[in-house]
């Protein structure tokens, strides 16, 4: 078997609030393979968002170790940390999160100039914009786009440097249902086509059967894998 | 694409950033108006001086050059200049200062004209009496003011008998004796100006003078050095004044756009964690708020010149009697360092607090 995409091994995470110590993470292990689409479930407090928020760079572990493609989190500075958001992963918001003063196009470019990318399209990246079915929006505001268009704006936006994984945080947690089987099926397809690598947060039992498997989180621990 | 950022940024809050903008233009205009203010006069004192037609003007003992000193010499000496090798002519007059920054000044008639030439009337004629006012076209249009009107000046009603073109000596003429007599400076004048019969001669003469016994620690000018003294350096708190304006400028600059910024970033939270999502360094983000204020600060500069037009425009035309305003081109660039000078420095804490925002709380932030 290849070496897997993300290994996680013990990972603890503990918040300093005010004099008291709160456990995030009590020793989470993960491995996920290249190319797996992987749901994480788990009620509020459970520390998915914790997990992700360390594997897109956005935290720094308390211990344990976590590699991403090859690359040890658990040793990086914040401009390492910094570095891996440009390159090696991709973020999908349940707010969508686009930047509200450029167009859909200027969001995606954003995303590029910070990759350290810059010139025409490759094609690659055109068929996914028509794949996502946004390819005609692109000059739009976020203001002049549905729930479900900026979803996937931001979807194009979080893929544009080809990242190593991409990390959504309940896309569909703000759209209705036709929208939401519409995101969800543009990550299978994204998973299936290009082999995408994709870790989903969700609440939705329903959503997380697009995964490969999914993993319950409880109380800052992995309980089950399915 | 940095820059796409910032400017849309800019332009989505259209308002706030223009009001900014007009914030700092008006510390740029300020600074402007007061600088084309002092060079306006200085400027107007020289073009009077020079319309005297003296090559040498003699002042007495402890009178500063472009002070508005009362009458303090006797006019006696006015013979013995009258007399001294190598003058033509003598006239002496009294200046007296009749409220802020205006004179009125005393002559003799026939005496001043000998030396200066002719007053040019645009209307009206010369002193037909002792409450007789010679005034300029520019006191006339500010003062709507026209022969025969009366304006009271040092407590006395005085009748306007003539209007003339400006730019000689003074905006306001008076005959000497009668000013002498209503200031209480019977035989005393204020100052002596000399024309000499050949000007290439005026530095002998003038060296001459200065061996004169009896006019030791009398200040003896040439028209050109005399002019010279018109400088920002010889007015007394006048270069302070220009710094104060310039530091208060600064200060309310760093404070509007220090106030700008921060609301700026408190509004942007959310905007700031999706920049830092997407990878944006702590310097990134710093340099996004930085290359906003220098904009500001920029248009302020553009608002500010375009005021100061107006400003300059508004003092001509309104109090043209009173103040002299001039465009000061060679001051922009010194506005613009100040100008961003100022809104860098108010952009420092709000842009520090940004480049340090916890990007998972600014993702969270509502």
């Amino acid at each position: 078997m290849a070496d897997p995409i993300i290994r996680i091994n013990d990972l603890k995470k503990i918040y300093h609030v005010g004099d008291i110590d709160v456990q995030a993470l009590r020793g989470v292990s993960l491995t996920v393979q290249r190319g797996e689409f992987i749901s994480v479930v788990g009620p509020s407090g459970s520390g998915k968002s914790t997990l992700f928020h360390i594997l897109g760079g956005l935290a720094s572990p308390s211990a344990g170790s976590i590699t991403i493609d090859g690359e040890n989190l658990a040793e990086m500075t914040d401009s390492g940390r910094t570095h891996l958001r440009r390159t090696k992963v991709g973020f999908v918001f349940q707010k969508y999160n686009l930047l509200p003063t450029l167009t859909a196009m200027g969001n995606i470019e954003m995303a590029r100039y910070f990759g350290g990318k810059s010139g025409e399209l490759d094609n690659g990246f055109v068929e996914l914009l028509k794949l996502l079915g946004i390819h005609h929006r692109l000059h739009h505001k976020p203001r002049a786009l549905s729930g479900g268009e900026q979803q996937r704006v931001a979807i194009a936006r979080a893929l544009v440097n080809h990242p190593a994984i991409l990390l959504a945080d309940e896309p569909t947690g703000n759209l209705d249902t036709e929208n939401s089987n519409r995101v969800l099926s543009v990550l299978r397809d994204l998973n299936e086509r290009i082999g995408q690598t994709i870790l989903m947060i969700t609440h939705n039992p329903e959503a997380a059967s697009f995964g490969h498997r999914t993993v319950h989180m409880r109380d800052g621990r992995i309980v089950k894998e399915s | 694409m940095i820059n796409r950022l910032v400017f849309e940024n800019l332009k989505h809050r259209k308002l706030r950033t223009g009001l900014s903008a007009l914030s700092i233009g008006f510390q740029v205009t300020m600074i402007l108006a007061v600088v084309g203010l002092s060079r306006g006069m200085l400027q107007d004192s020289i073009n009077r001086a020079k319309g005297a037609g003296a090559d040498i003007w003699v002042k007495p003992p402890g009178a500063s050059a472009i002070s508005l000193s009362g009458a303090s010499m006797p006019q006696k000496a006015l013979g013995f200049f009258t007399k001294f090798p190598g003058v033509a002519r003598a006239a002496g007059t009294v200046i007296q200062p009749i409220g802020g920054i205006s004179t009125i000044t005393g002559v003799d008639y026939e005496q001043f004209s000998a030396l200066s030439g002719s007053f040019k009337f645009v209307e009206g004629g010369p002193f037909q009496g002792p409450n007789d006012l010679i005034i300029d076209e520019w006191y006339a249009e500010q003062k709507k003011k026209k022969v025969g009107d009366t304006e009271k000046i040092l407590n006395n009603d005085w009748r306007i008998c003539g209007i003339v073109q400006p730019g000689k000596l003074s905006r306001l003429f008076v005959p000497m004796a009668r000013l002498q007599e209503i200031t209480n400076s019977q035989d005393k004048i204020s100052q002596v100006l000399l024309k000499v019969e050949d000007p290439k001669r005026t530095t002998a003469v003038i060296d001459a003078l200065k061996k004169v016994p009896e006019l030791e620690g009398y200040s003896i000018y040439s028209i050109e050095e005399f002019v010279s003294m018109f400088s920002f350096n010889n007015v007394p708190g006048l270069k302070a004044f220009i710094y104060v304006i310039i530091g208060l400028s600064i200060i309310v600059g760093f404070l509007v756009v220090g106030l700008t910024m921060y609301t700026t970033v408190l509004e942007r939270t959310r905007e700031i964690g999706i920049l830092k999502a997407l990878g944006a360094s702590p310097g990134d983000v710093m340099g996004i708020l930085v290359r906003e204020t220098a904009l500001l600060a920029i248009a302020g500069w553009l608002s500010g010149i375009v005021l100061s037009f107006g400003a300059n425009w508004a003092i001509n035309r309104f109090v043209h009697a009173n103040l002299q305003s001039e465009i000061t081109p060679d001051w922009w660039p010194l506005v613009l360092g100040i100008a961003l000078v100022a809104s860098l420095l108010g952009a420092i804490y709000p842009g520090l607090r940004a480049a340090r925002q916890d990007a998972i709380e600014a993702l969270a932030y509502e």
